[in-house]
């Protein structure tokens, strides 16, 4: 019965393309699975924006939006209906254009943010025998798609002949471009392990029981380091604090889509948590097992739903470090990523790679684990050199 | 040749030709980024996925911000107001289409191109990375060195040159 | 015209293109603009006789356009620092000026 559950989504499918002709089949399933992605995850980004609003404030000792229920209606939800008149909003206000700005360019970048956010989710395994197309490379073609989001914060950035968007669009791109190297680095640890870049091969190779605990990536050593550094790297892609500097409020107004208002903005807010969600999904494809159980007595529960709760759960984390961490400047964005996560990363290659031919036993975890121990001590000892954290220094204006 | 070929074809080749003759250079990069993304577009239609994603990521991702980093340090964002031509321009525009109907001749009437279709290859990731191991493993070795040379070569020549030289008299009176 | 013709044609095109670029335009980074839609449609062209041709299993064509690319990156790293660095020099980035060998 619950494996009928867990494939309920795929008999449905075909039992619709039952009912189409042959020669349109490719066409239709390509649309119901485009509608599914639009559906799902657009309304995800709404309740996460209120979850976020709500979570920020009570974790800053106030309560977040706690009144709007639906609208028109007596119906109260605490506030989770909030995204109903911010959508509303947003689709409503005034689209204004700066004069000198560069139409063409202004129009088309939040387009382009928004296209290869939404490819990004045609590799990705929902659940079981559910990711929309399999293929050999899908790995690189989600490096590949998140690689083309900088070219839209450039183009925003830019035609907004602003020079708070140009910086801040510069930024931006500086602080992507130097994280995706670490973000890519800790994927090659787990294709290396693994033998291939198919996101269901991953998840096959870790889809075994020892114990009752699954062997998820993230139970080894250099699995455990591998995530770490992925997180932090997705934390800056998505330009979530403690990596917001770019589009901060308090430093540079909003950063590249400044000048965007109404619907655009939207789209541009819309495009960078739908960009969290597709990292956080490869996160867990990689390390946290898609959407394989952590404990073999609850493989029962359907698949699909196994990955939204890990996906909620690290949302979660996110909220949860955006009201806690202060923000990083940009000398200290770039020093934490090329003098300590870069060399990280390449000293989990190796771990990686002893780990894989090493015997499976006490040993292996003993040298592992002293190589990461000893090289994030080494690491973290370099650059703390220049830090002289003595009694705090007070310069008064003459 | 399905339609949907001769449209990737088209539009590639309509962002070369908008990359080549714009004005404003930012826009002739975002045009070059178009004609980049088409080409991958022919790579996929040609069974060769994993060249087509590493051309994404390579030239989209990494080559057009890099050349559109230099614009910005160039100050080059203006669109300038003389002429965007060399001097030696009009002979070019002359030689160019004689350059291209001879390749095209050569191309269409030549007995080198096969009659019939091979069947698609496979060239899973696999065989990409047991070819790269065996039989491609001194190029890998080489272009691993020449990729950290070119990072650092890049490095020192775009490095500011902080120390204040003092500039030599004598060497414009010889 | 074979699939294969098609391919080389719009390769030669896309070679024609960016070489006039190279050659016309005043500013540097068009020229490496016009060096960059070369070497994009080489590859182009040994992607086709990869597909097309003879012995496809061997990979020949593939790993050698995967090479190219990886030169590419290199060598247009190269050529932006040497513009900036020029730029800094001499204040302009356009190619007529920069004729004289003396710093």
């Amino acid at each position: 019965m619950f494996d009928q559950l867990d494939q309920i989504f795929v008999t449905l499918k075909h039992l619709v393309m039952g009912f189409v002709p042959a020669a349109w089949q490719p066409l239709v399933s390509a649309l119901i699975a485009i509608v599914l992605i639009l559906v799902v995850f657009p309304t995800l980004f709404a309740l996460v924006t209120v979850i976020e609003r709500k979570g920020l404030g009570r974790m800053q000792n106030r309560y977040g939006p706690n009144r709007v229920g639906i609208p028109f209606t007596k119906i109260r939800l605490c506030g989770f209906g909030q995204f109903i008149p911010d959508g509303i909003k947003s689709l409503t206000k005034e689209d204004i254009v700066p004069r000198a700005a560069d139409k063409v360019v202004h129009f088309l970048a939040p387009v382009v943010m928004m296209v290869p956010v939404m490819l990004a989710y045609a590799v990705l395994p929902f659940g079981k025998n559910m990711s929309i197309t399999d293929y050999d490379a899908g790995l690189l073609f989600f490096f590949a798609v998140g690689g083309a989001v900088e070219l839209s914060v450039f183009m925003a950035g830019w035609s907004s002949r602003n020079k708070y968007s140009l910086l801040g669009a510069m930024r931006a791109i500086a602080q992507m471009v130097s994280y995706e190297i670490p973000l890519i680095l800790s994927a090659v640890t787990v294709v290396m392990v693994v033998g291939s870049l198919n996101l269901n091969a991953i998840i096959a190779h870790q889809n075994h029981y020892t114990f009752g605990i699954a062997h998820w990536h993230v139970f080894t050593p250099w699995g455990l380091v591998g995530f770490i550094l992925f997180f932090i790297a997705s934390l800056a892609e998505s330009n979530r604090t403690p990596f917001d500097l770019p589009e901060a409020e308090s430093e540079i107004i909003a950063g590249y889509f400044t000048e965007y208002s109404g619907f655009k903005f939207a789209l541009f807010f819309l495009g960078e948590y739908l960009g969290m969600f597709a990292i956080i999904g490869l996160g867990i494809t990689l390390f946290l097992g898609g959407w394989t159980s952590p404990v073999s007595f609850l493989t029962w529960i359907p698949s699909y739903v196994w990955f939204f709760t890990k996906l909620m759960a690290i949302v979660f984390v996110f909220i949860w470090i955006r009201a806690t961490l202060p923000r990083l400047r940009m000398d200290q964005l770039m020093n934490f990523t090329w003098k300590f996560m870069l060399p990280l990363a390449l000293i989990n290659i190796l771990v990686a790679g002893i780990w894989h031919y090493m015997a499976a036993d006490w040993q292996r975890w003993l040298v592992c684990s002293a190589i990461i121990f000893g090289a994030y001590a080494i690491l973290g000892r370099g650059l703390m050199q220049n830090q002289n954290f003595g009694k705090r220094i007070y310069r008064y204006a003459e | 040749m399905s339609p949907f070929f001769i449209i990737t074809g088209i539009v590639t080749l309509l962002g070369a030709a908008f990359a080549m003759s714009l004005r404003n250079l930012v826009h002739c990069v975002l045009a070059m980024a178009v004609a980049f993304s088409g080409i991958a577009a022919l790579y996929l239609q040609l069974d060769a996925q994993f060249v087509g994603f590493a051309e994404i990521l390579v030239y989209v991702g990494a080559i057009a911000i890099l050349i559109v980093f230099a614009i910005l340090l160039t100050r080059s964002g203006k669109a300038p107001e003389k002429s965007v031509l060399t001097s030696g321009a009009w002979t070019s525009v002359i030689l160019i289409p004689v350059f291209f109907g001879v390749l095209a001749w050569a191309i269409l009437h030549s007995s080198a191109v096969p009659k019939d279709l091979p069947p698609a290859p496979v060239a899973t990731v696999k065989n990409v990375g047991d070819a790269l191991m065996t039989k491609f493993v001194l190029p890998l070795e080489i272009i691993g060195l020449v990729l950290t040379a070119a990072m650092i070569g890049a490095v020192i020549i775009a490095l500011k040159e902080d120390s204040q030289k003092p500039k030599s008299e004598d060497g414009g009176q010889q | 015209m074979t699939p294969l013709q098609a391919c080389l044609l719009i390769s030669a095109l896309l070679f024609a293109i960016g070489f006039a670029g190279a050659v016309t335009r005043r500013h540097a980074i068009l020229v490496l603009i016009g060096i960059e839609l070369m070497l994009n449609a080489a590859n182009l062209n040994l992607i086709a006789f990869w597909r097309f041709g003879p012995h496809p299993e061997a990979l020949t064509g593939f790993i050698f356009v995967l090479f190219s690319m990886a030169m590419a990156g290199a060598e247009a790293a190269v050529g932006l620092a040497l513009i900036i660095a020029i730029y800094r020099h001499k204040k302009t980035s356009n190619l007529d000026e920069v004729k004289e060998l003396k710093g």
